[in-house]
């Protein structure tokens, strides 16, 4: 599953901010590669700096210094535009809370981040829209409006729009966090299947059970890695949500 | 993203806020239709009035004795204006192909039992020619034939009402117990300028005037004719050089005042040229609120929408494309708005015109520059804001609740 060329990798990464007269040191000097194929949970409490880390490992920040490379491109220099670039044809976001666009299909939800590219056609965006939603099981669901949908529905659709552009790695910000346990693990069943078809994905969450789902675990903690392993005994997330105990009131 | 894209979340956007959208529209379109309103207005009093100094000659000369008056008294020197000046004018002037004097005699005209105090005109044939009267049935007094003759020329003001709108040819006018015969008749003119009726005249030769009805020697005014349009300054300077070696003329002032057409045309549409533009100016000023009012909606908006640039920041949107999109949905407002208020203003033009019976004038140029003005209004107004949206950091805009 895994090759030995890095997808990515950051070394020695520092990101300060200055606040007011202070600076406050959020990444003191990280360093890892993630691989083609690997499903990493980046953990870490608040303030560890696995926000700051995520940010910049989506193109969104840059590091103070350091270098970080994406899929053989050296990031850190890079100005604004042609970090959107990267953006809208390497990375692709999954949000905490969903960030869907309200009064918009879902189908067109999924679309959004082929408009940003301008070689894809419409019947092409179109196409390829269908095939991410069939990808999380929503292909019922294409016309519907996110008020129409249910929190698991809405990350599946805010999936399928990470999935569309065919990015190289899958960034994922507490995915789960605003998911009960039965729909989190539903979510986690289909990372999992992404990840088996291939998939690289980094999901930063604080909920140790979620990292149980990743073939590795790396621990931030004040700015540094504190731990970084590989897990050796991969959790089923259809086992796991099999396991649990059946919903007393209706599912969603 | 291709602009077809781009317009259609515009238009998607801007329909999500409905009532909003057509608040912001309408400061536009009462920005717009008034300033096509306004400026119709000006242009069409501006013709109107041009017409009516038309109608009254535009190459007409007046020459009048030039009267200082001080403290109301009227100055001993004052030149008279002589017959022989008409006759030396027209012998000598080469930028004229005209010239009338003008003598009057104010009174009662009487036939039968109908009376009206229409003025009696002295005048000479030429006079038709500078005012643009036209003879409408008979004929016109002949400068030499109808010498002191009692004949007259009417107008159409007077047929109706000396003659209760039958033909005069022929029929008598008492005026001052002198009997004037009617030898023609002049065609309408219409209600004339500045009040007076131009169709309320009585026409006699010159001489009638100054042998039978004043016993005078002076004459009041002297009209002329300039050969065309631009030659009255010419004409004028002609014209006082004539009468100033009639009578060998040292002095540094001139003896006589002589007005142009064409300066009392330019005069008054200066006037009304002053006037549509303050007109102008204070519609401009809705369409420079309805221009505000676009750039708060656009602020709000932006404000609203931080997230959602934010999120569309995160896919890969650049700052141009936010830019864009923010800009295109200002100038479609703007262009909606100008349009639905060319359709409103020209309406309104239409309407006060036959409504309230206002000269109006739809200026093509107008609904140009209101149309050109209110799209530079939708990019003015939606920069800022757009500019405000593309410079947002992605992560500060998705944190944004």
């Amino acid at each position: 599953m895994q090759t030995k060329t890095p997808i990515l990798s950051i070394q020695n990464l520092r990101r300060d901010f200055k606040m007011g007269t202070e600076t406050v040191h959020a990444l003191r000097g990280v360093s890892y590669d993630i691989y083609s194929g690997e499903f990493v949970t980046i953990m870490g409490t608040s303030g560890s700096g696995k926000s700051t880390m995520l940010n910049i490992l989506g193109c969104m920040d840059r590091p103070t210094s350091g270098h970080y490379i994406l899929d053989g491109e050296h990031t850190e220099t890079l100005k604004r535009d042609a970090l959107a670039k990267i953006r809208s044809q390497k990375i692709g976001f999954v949000f905490q809370s969903y960030n869907l666009l309200s009064r918009t299909t879902a189908i067109e939800n999924v679309e959004l981040p082929l408009l940003y590219n301008p070689a894809i056609s419409a019947a092409e965006r179109h196409h390829r829209a269908i095939e991410a939603l069939k990808r999380v099981g929503l292909e019922g669901r294409m016309n519907h409006l996110p008020n129409q949908l249910s929190g698991g529905q809405q990350q599946r659709v805010a999936i399928a729009r990470a999935l569309v552009n065919d990015p190289v790695i899958i960034l994922a910000d507490e995915a789960t966090g605003n998911l009960d346990t039965r729909t989190s693990y539903e979510i986690m069943m289909i990372f999992q299947e992404l990840n088996r078809q291939g998939k690289t994905i980094a999901f930063v969450t604080h909920e140790p059970d979620i990292a149980t789902f990743s073939t590795r675990t790396i621990t931030l903690r004040d700015g540094l890695v504190k731990k970084d392993v590989i897990n050796e005994t991969v959790q089923d997330a259809k086992e796991a949500f099999e396991a649990l105990p059946p919903p007393e009131t209706f599912d969603e | 993203m291709n602009p077809f894209t781009l317009v259609k979340i515009a238009i998607r956007a801007l329909l999500r806020n409905r009532m909003r959208t057509f608040l912001s529209v309408l400061g536009i379109v009462i920005g717009v239709a008034a300033v096509i309103t306004m400026v119709a207005m000006g242009e069409g009093s501006k013709q109107s009035i041009k017409e009516q100094m038309t109608a009254m000659g535009t190459n007409a000369i007046t020459i009048m004795p030039n009267q200082s008056r001080r403290g109301g008294v009227q100055s001993e020197s004052t030149e008279m204006l002589e017959e022989e000046d008409v006759i030396a004018i027209r012998e000598k002037a080469t930028y004229i192909n005209g010239v009338s004097p003008m003598v009057s005699v104010g009174g009662q005209a009487i036939v039968g039992n109908n009376n009206s105090p229409t003025t009696l005109s002295g005048i000479s044939a030429d006079y038709l020619k500078i005012r643009n009267y036209e003879i409408e049935d008979g004929v016109m007094f002949d400068d030499e034939a109808d010498r002191m003759a009692k004949v007259c020329v009417v107008g159409q003001a007077v047929v109706r009402n000396l003659f209760g709108g039958e033909n005069p040819i022929g029929k008598t006018i008492r005026y001052k117990n002198i009997p004037l015969k009617v030898i023609g008749t002049l065609k309408a003119k219409g209600s004339g300028d500045f009040g007076q009726d131009q169709d309320d005249v009585i026409f006699t030769p010159y001489q009638t005037v100054m042998r039978r009805f004043s016993s005078t020697t002076s004459i009041r005014q002297i009209y002329a004719n300039s050969i065309g349009e631009g030659y009255a300054a010419k004409a004028t300077e002609e014209i006082m050089n004539i009468l100033k070696e009639r009578r060998s003329w040292t002095k540094p002032t001139d003896p006589f005042r002589v007005f142009t057409q064409e300066e009392m045309i330019q005069t008054v549409t200066s006037t009304s040229d002053m006037l549509s533009l303050v007109l102008t100016a204070i519609a401009g000023i809705s369409l420079l609120v309805g221009g505000i009012g676009i750039m708060n909606i656009m602020y709000v908006s932006v404000t609203e929408r931080t997230k959602e640039i934010g999120l569309r920041m995160a896919i890969g949107a650049r700052g141009k494309d936010i830019l864009l999109q923010f800009l295109i949905e200002s100038i479609l407002i703007s262009l909606l708005g100008g349009s639905i208020g060319i359709g409103i203003g020209i309406a309104a033009s239409e309407i006060i015109k036959s409504v309230m019976n206002w000269p109006m004038s739809i200026s093509i140029t107008s609904v140009f520059v209101s149309f050109g003005v209110c799209c530079a209004t939708g990019v003015f107004f939606g920069w800022y804001p757009a500019r405000k949206a593309s410079r947002l950091d992605p992560i500060e805009a998705l944190r944004f609740e």
